[in-house]
C-alpha cells in the first residue's frame, strides 16, 4: 500500500498512509477517533475508492484482494433472526475453502452451548465472539479485524489473541484496527493522523 | 460457487419466515387493498367484474412495492453485504439469488391468493385461472425491477422513500400488459395469448437487465 489518501464528503481524513504486509505479520492500526481507521479497512475491503495511492497485491495467483480477506467489522456480519449455527454456516457456503464445521468454531470461542439460539438474544460480547468464530469456519489469508477487542472479556480478548497467533504462525497476515493492545508480539504499528 | 448461490436463496427464504422478516407484509397488505376497494365502489357487480383484474393487478404491483426498499438495506445495515461482497460468487448471481429469493415469498404468494381474491371482486369463474397466471409471469419482473432501485438507495438513511418512487414508473409497462392480458381472459377483441407472452418476454428482459443493474449499482464504491 503506498501513499493511501482517503476523502469522504469533501473532507481529506488522511493521506500519505503507506504501509507493507506480508505472510505470517501483524500490523496494529491505531490513531485517535475519526483518524479513518474504518476508512482505511472499508478501503481494503473495496468499499471506498481511494483518492490517492495504489493497494498492491504481490504473488496471489491474480485473485483480487476481496476474495482473500476475512472481514470482522463494526457491522458483524449476523442476521438476528438466525441462529449463532446457521450465520456460521451461511458464511461458510458464501466464503468458501470450508475449514472448521460452525460447531467446532463456536466451541473454540466458548459458544458451544448458544449454537441454537438467535443471535438476537445474545449479549454484544457473545456476537462479538460468534462473529470472531466466522475466521474458523473458511480459510482466508487476510484477516481484517476492525477494533477486535470491543465488548469482549478478559478471557475472551486472550483467546482471540490465541487465534490471532495461530493464524500467523499457519502464515496469514492480519491487519486490526484498535486502540487497545493486541498481545502481540511481533505486531507493527502504523499510526494515522496526528 | 452454486453452493454460494443456494446459501443466499436459502437465506433469505428462512429469514423471510421467520419473525420481523416481512414475508407476510406484501400478502396481508395485498388482501387489506382488495377487501376495501368492493366498499369504496359500493355493490355494482358489473363495475366491480369488469375492472376486478385491474384492481388485482394493481394491488400486487404496490404490494411488491411496499416491502422492496429492505431487499439490500438490511443486508447492508448489519454488514452482511461485505460478506456477500467478499464471497468469489459474481455479484450478479447474489442479486439473482435475492430477487429469486424475494419473487418466491412475495410475488408467487399473491398469484396463488389471486383466484381467492378474484371472488371478492366478482371476477368470472373462467378467469380466475388466467388473471392467476399473468400475475405468476408478470411479478418476477416486478421482483426484478425494483431489485435495481433496491439496490442504488441500499446505502441510502431514507430509502424507503425512494425506491417507490424510482421503481414505479418502470413498472408501468408490466402493469399495462399484466391488466390487458386478465381482461383478454374475460372476454374482448384481442386473443388471451398476444399481450400474454409480451408479459413473459417483460420478465425476461427484467431478469437480466436487473440482475445486470443491482449488480452494478452494488459494486460501485462510494
Amino acid at each position: 500500500m503506498e501513499n493511501l489518501a482517503c476523502r469522504r464528503g469533501g473532507r481529506l481524513i488522511f493521506e500519505d498512509v503507506g504501509f507493507r504486509l506480508g505472510n505470517g505479520e501483524a500490523i496494529a492500526l491505531t490513531g485517535r477517533n475519526g483518524a479513518g481507521k474504518s476508512s482505511l479497512i472499508a478501503m481494503l475491503c473495496g468499499r471506498l475508492r481511494p483518492e490517492a495511492g495504489v493497494l498492491r497485491i504481490e504473488g496471489a495467483d491474480d485473485a483480487p484482494l476481496q476474495e482473500l480477506i476475512h472481514l470482522v467489522g463494526h457491522r458483524d456480519g449476523l442476521k438476528t433472526s438466525l441462529s449463532a449455527r446457521e450465520n456460521l454456516d451461511f458464511a461458510q457456503a458464501l466464503l468458501g475453502d470450508a475449514a472448521l464445521p460452525a460447531d467446532a468454531a463456536l466451541e473454540r470461542v466458548g459458544l458451544a452451548h448458544i449454537a441454537e439460539l438467535p443471535v438476537g438474544y445474545l449479549s454484544a460480547g457473545q456476537r462479538r465472539r460468534v462473529a470472531l468464530a466466522r475466521l474458523l469456519v473458511s480459510r482466508r489469508p487476510f484477516w481484517l479485524l476492525d477494533e477486535p477487542m470491543s465488548a469482549l472479556d478478559i478471557s475472551a480478548q486472550a483467546m482471540l489473541t490465541g487465534l490471532m497467533e495461530a493464524h500467523l504462525g499457519e502464515g496469514g497476515a492480519i491487519l486490526a484496527a484498535t486502540h487497545g493492545p493486541l498481545g502481540l508480539d511481533g505486531a507493527t504499528e502504523v499510526r494515522i493522523g496526528p | 460457487m452454486s453452493r454460494a448461490f443456494l446459501a443466499i436463496l436459502q437465506r433469505d427464504l428462512v429469514l423471510a419466515t421467520r419473525a420481523g422478516g416481512g414475508g407476510e407484509l406484501a400478502l396481508v397488505f395485498f388482501l387489506t387493498l382488495v377487501v376495501l376497494v368492493p366498499f369504496a365502489l359500493g355493490p355494482d357487480l358489473n363495475l366491480l367484474s369488469r375492472i376486478g383484474p385491474a384492481i388485482l393487478w394493481l394491488g400486487a404491483l404496490l404490494s411488491v412495492l411496499i416491502g422492496l426498499d429492505r431487499l439490500f438495506q438490511s443486508d447492508e445495515d448489519d454488514g452482511s453485504l461485505d460478506l456477500i461482497r467478499s464471497s468469489a460468487l459474481p455479484l450478479e448471481l447474489a442479486v439473482l439469488a435475492k430477487g429469486l429469493a424475494h419473487w418466491l415469498t412475495t410475488g408467487l404468494p399473491l398469484a396463488l391468493a389471486a383466484p381467492l381474491l378474484g371472488l371478492l371482486v366478482a371476477l368470472p369463474a373462467e378467469a380466475m385461472l388466467p388473471v392467476s397466471a399473468t400475475l405468476l409471469v408478470g411479478t418476477p419482473a416486478l421482483s426484478f425491477i425494483g431489485a435495481a432501485g433496491a439496490a442504488l438507495t441500499a446505502s441510502l438513511r431514507r430509502g424507503g422513500l425512494i425506491v417507490p418512487i424510482l421503481v414505479a414508473p418502470l413498472t408501468v409497462p408490466v402493469l399495462i400488459f399484466g391488466v390487458s392480458a386478465a381482461n383478454a381472459a374475460i372476454g374482448g377483441t384481442i386473443p388471451f395469448l398476444t399481450p400474454f407472452l409480451i408479459l413473459c418476454a417483460l420478465s425476461l428482459i427484467a431478469l437480466v437487465v436487473g440482475t445486470i443493474a443491482a449488480a452494478v449499482a452494488l459494486r460501485q464504491a462510494e
